[in-house]
């Protein structure tokens, strides 16, 4: 049976259809999750997409995190449904208290798009078991509010209980707290990134293929669960 | 203030009217008066003000932009031809290519962010109106001196606009232009292009047709922005009691934008809409009038019902308005309900506002009198020509005089020298890279960014299962504009032609954006002649044609108007995206050869403004026959497998094209200056028709038999190698230093 992931569109996502390509090109089966809808219709993971979801109305993520979709979402997240959020999927999973700390403004204070070299600090989670510990990856960065922040206590948690995913290498694009990237909470099924796999899947659009790792990851993890 | 209804008009043929201030003139008053056979109503003034100005009637440039139909070569791509919201081309597979370039020039200066960014959402809704899906932007810029304070007031916002627009949006910007120069100081040019793709027959048009169907405004609420936008500002002539005075600059909501462009398309994947068109300059004027125009029948619309983010409005305001993110459809009654639930699904506000009428005529309702009664053709398509006088300037005989001959313009010659002058020109703010202001867009959404800037042209996927691909590059030179508006013109559509072949993409057809000072000033109505001229002309030879674009002209501060820019944008289609050309030198040992003749051409050139602020002279001499040739060339080789790297020579000629293609590929490269050339001259002329091009060992060959075969010349001048770029017997300069040359100087200066 093929593995069914689930994307997200809420009002203003993006980056939906590339994550249901990166999904088909990793082999599992991309749904397509509607926002109003709180049926998941029997995916085994769902990934939250970028984009601009209500608009960054508010704060970002803020609203998303209030559709009915997440409700489902959020329940089947702590019942051990690996999440992967990407950029504003990121955010609305801080926005929905699945993972800590929150996004702020980019500290150059404009949005920037490059090609963000990453260390996977953390290959062991439900999204990066196809990764070495240490392995460094080159993958899109893009966005506004990036700037990874918590308090000193809850970043030394994360340091200490190995949730740190990935870290930000030569250059720290957003001024994120200890250089993070990305995080997972405590039982590793909930992945929050700040760039972007996705655009990294095809030599053809993207500056590397390292992307696709986060993608096959999810799948050999649902195989063997 | 009371009601001034149509009756009302016709019992007060004295009543005084704010004509002047709206910016109309007393013949074209006295006109509007003769077509209704009375004076108009409050409401029909407005609309007449707005679809007559400059901006929408194109009064002033008609009479020479016609020449862009009669002289259109026979091309059998050309699916939707100029009049509609933007071209439509062909591009094979059943697939269709719509393409725009527009101006936000105006807008922009007065409010950086607003404007730049409602320049993105207007050209995005032009593309939609076609009936296709928007695939990616770009935006060709123009601001004054780098290092002039207003330039770091005017440029962070208009960057901030357009990635703040458009990356909400989900739209890669793929490419595009930013030049310098004190010309453009207090009139930045604000351009913006958008790209879409459909199938064939999606295509949809801005017509209202069949009595009885419904018309429906959908999108965002109505409000009071953006009034005389495309006029004057003129708010105090209307209700006293109303809001006071109302800025005529937009304000863009992109999220409402990216819920109108889904919810739009869902809409026509139904078949739900019979004519359509967006709500631009003039609002639900140029919508109604234009719908009805276009279309068989009149149209009747009840104005009380479109939705107000402001209760006070009056008629005259809700028909001026500029709000954004408005569309207006054309839906037969049986699909009025299916068409409310998908906007209800994207939680987008439709309205039925009126219906298409058997009778000929616009008429417009205000709770149930009657304040518009109008041939909608006289609004819409039959405003005012002007046949503007125009001279060849006083000036230009000494302009073009004062040629940059070695006697007038000292050149560098020792190789310190030369490597000193290759360093100017590659850290010179026009040369410099731009990555801090590209690097605020994204590139990436979407996922089908094949090429991007600092590319030659952008260029995506449109189909994953067959690659098939389309391109585009805009270019414009004001410098070579003012020396010769006729080959400035030709030059720019030359470029940007030349652009999209090196990609290996095959041109198909142009959008042009005019951007023109006072079309009252009878010098820059003669600029503006001639670049029409040159560029109708060179488009028949190249069989390019022109699909659409768009006019803006007062782009000037006083007596001073802006270098003629005529922006031409060249659209590309290629059959496998994986056989794109980039322009960096990726791979060690590849030959390098030159592509067509190098002749000492230095008029208008980046080296002549940087070593010496100089401008006279001939621009480099047009040949659009060998334009054609050297994009067969790479176009064949990249079909074929034979280069692995091109780069177009333009501005700061094969000096400039070497820095880039070393940067970006991360190679250094050997160069050789060929017998009988002056080192200077093969290095910083800027002649036309050129390129230069890495070609794998294996390949050169058949490269050296193709162009030989086809009479293209071809010089072998290098070989890419190691981390510095050689002259050899002139000067070496590492990559490193290349690299602190060119890059960080924009922050440097903006940031």
């Amino acid at each position: 049976m093929t593995t069914r992931v689930g994307v997200v569109t809420f009002p203003g996502s993006l980056d939906d259809r590339d994550a249901q390509r990166a999904v088909r090109l990793a082999g599992a089966e991309p749904v397509a999750l509607w926002h109003r809808d709180k049926d998941l219709h029997q995916v085994d993971a769902v990934v939250l997409p970028g984009g601009f979801s209500y608009g960054d109305y508010l704060r970002c993520g803020a609203i998303s995190r209030f559709s009915p979709v997440m409700d489902t979402i959020i329940e089947q997240a702590k019942l051990g449904m690996p999440v992967l959020g990407i950029c504003n999927g990121f955010q609305v999973l801080c926005e929905s208290h699945l993972l800590p700390g929150a996004l702020t403004r980019n500290d150059s204070l404009h949005f920037i798009c490059r090609d963000q070299k990453l260390r996977i600090e953390n290959a062991s989670t439900a999204w990066t078991g196809d990764y070495t510990q240490g392995q460094e990856i080159v993958v899109p960065l893009k966005n506004g509010e990036g700037r990874f922040v918590a308090d000193e206590h809850v970043l030394d948690a994360l340091e200490a209980e190995g949730r740190i995913v990935a870290r930000y290498l030569d250059v720290n694009p957003n001024g994120s707290y200890r250089d993070i990237a990305g995080i997972s909470n405590a039982a590793g099924n909930v992945v929050g990134l700040m760039p972007h796999p996705e655009h990294a899947i095809e030599p053809l659009t993207g500056p590397t293929t390292e992307g696709l790792g986060f993608f096959t990851s999810v799948l050999k993890q649902l195989v063997s669960a | 203030m009371s009601l001034d209804t149509v009756k009302n008009a016709e019992q007060t043929p004295d009543a005084v009217q704010p004509w002047a201030e709206l910016g109309l003139k007393a013949d074209e008053y006295a006109r509007i008066k003769e077509i209704l056979g009375r004076r108009p109503t409050g409401a029909e003034l407005a609309m007449y003000s707005v679809m007559w100005s400059e901006h929408c009637s194109y009064k002033s440039s008609k009479v020479h932009l016609k020449q862009f139909g009669e002289k259109a070569p026979a091309n059998d791509a050309m699916l939707v031809g100029i009049g509609e919201n933007a071209g439509v081309v062909d591009v094979g597979q059943g697939y269709a290519v719509t393409f725009k370039v527009e101006s936000h020039n105006h807008p922009s200066y007065i409010e950086p962010y607003q404007g730049a960014a409602t320049g993105i959402g207007g050209i995005v809704r032009d593309i939609l109106a076609m009936g296709a899906r928007p695939v990616a932007v770009m935006d060709p810029l123009r601001f004054g001196a780098a290092d002039h304070p207003d330039t770091r007031r005017v440029l962070p916002g208009i960057v901030a606009g357009i990635g703040g627009y458009g990356n909400c949006l989900g739209l890669p910007n793929i490419g595009g232009e930013v030049v310098f120069d004190s010309c453009y100081q207090g009139n930045p040019l604000v351009n913006a292009l958008c790209v879409g793709v459909m199938k064939h027959e999606d295509i949809h048009l801005a017509q209202a047709s069949g009595a009885g169907n419904k018309v429906i405004l959908y999108g965002a609420r109505t409000g009071g922005d953006g009034i005389g936008g495309v006029s004057v500002l003129a708010s105090e002539t209307f209700d006293a009691t109303g809001p006071a005075k109302r800025p005529a600059v937009q304000v863009g909501d992109p999220f409402q934008e990216k819920l109108l462009i889904e919810c739009t398309l869902e809409i026509f994947a139904e078949k739900l809409v019979l004519g359509i068109q967006d709500l631009g300059g003039a609002g639900l004027s140029c919508a109604t009038s234009e719908l009805a125009s276009a279309g068989s029948g009149g149209m009747r619309v009840e104005l009380d019902t479109v939705p107000l983010r402001d209760s006070s409005l009056s008629p005259e305001e809700i028909l001026m308005s500029e709000s954004q993110e408005r569309m207006c459809a054309i839906v037969e009654p049986g699909k009025v309900e299916r068409f409310l639930e998908i906007c209800e699904k994207w939680d987008v506000i439709a309205t039925v506002i009126g219906e298409v009428t058997d009778g000929e005529r616009l008429e417009i309702f205000w709770h149930g009198e009657q304040v518009v009664d109008v041939p909608p053709r006289t609004v819409a398509h039959d405003g005012p020509v002007y046949q503007r006088p125009y001279a060849r300037p006083s000036w230009q005989d000494a302009l073009q005089a004062d040629a940059p001959t070695a006697e007038r313009l000292q050149r560098p010659v020792t190789g310190e020298e030369l490597k000193a002058a290759l360093l100017a020109v590659a850290g010179s703010p026009n040369q410099a890279s731009k990555s801090w202001i590209t690097d605020q867009y994204d590139r990436y959404v979407i996922g089908n960014t094949v090429l991007a800037t600092p590319e030659d042209s952008g260029m995506v996927r449109i189909d994953e299962e067959t690659n098939l691909g389309v391109s585009v590059a805009t270019d414009g030179n004001g410098r070579y504009a003012k020396l010769d508006p006729y080959a400035g013109a030709q030059l720019a559509l030359s470029e940007a032609y030349r652009n999209v072949a090196a990609g290996g993409a095959k041109p198909l057809a142009v959008s042009d954006c005019l951007n023109f000072g006072s079309p009252e000033d009878p010098d820059v109505m003669w600029q503006f002649a001639e670049a029409c001229r040159g560029l109708a002309d060179a488009c028949q030879i190249l069989g390019t044609p022109v699909t659409g674009g768009n006019v803006s002209l007062y782009n000037q501060t006083g007596e001073t108007a802006i270098h003629p820019t005529p922006v031409v944008a060249v659209l590309g289609v290629i059959d496998d995206v994986n056989r794109r050309t980039p322009i960096g030198f990726a791979e060690e040992g590849q030959h390098l050869y030159l592509l067509g003749d190098t002749a000492d051409e230095l008029g208008g050139s980046a080296w002549s403004e940087v070593a010496h602020g100089h401008l006279g002279g001939l621009p480099p001499k047009v040949d659009l026959e060998r334009e054609r040739l050297l994009a067969e060339i790479l176009i064949a080789a990249s079909r074929d497998g034979m280069i692995d790297a091109a780069h177009d020579l333009s501005d700061g000629g094969l000096a400039q094209a070497l820095v880039e293609s070393c940067l970006k590929g991360g190679n250094g490269a050997r160069v050789i200056v060929p017998a009988g050339l002056d080192p200077f001259v093969f290095l910083f002329s800027e002649s036309a028709g050129r390129a230069v091009v890495a070609i794998p060992r294996s390949e050169e060959l058949r490269f050296n038999d193709m162009c030989g075969a086809r009479g293209l010349p071809a010089t072998r001048i290098g070989v890419v190698d190691g981390d510095v770029l050689e002259i050899q017997g002139e000067f070496t300069v590492s990559l490193a230093e290349l690299k602190d040359a060119h890059t960080g100087v924009i922050e440097a200066l903006l940031a």
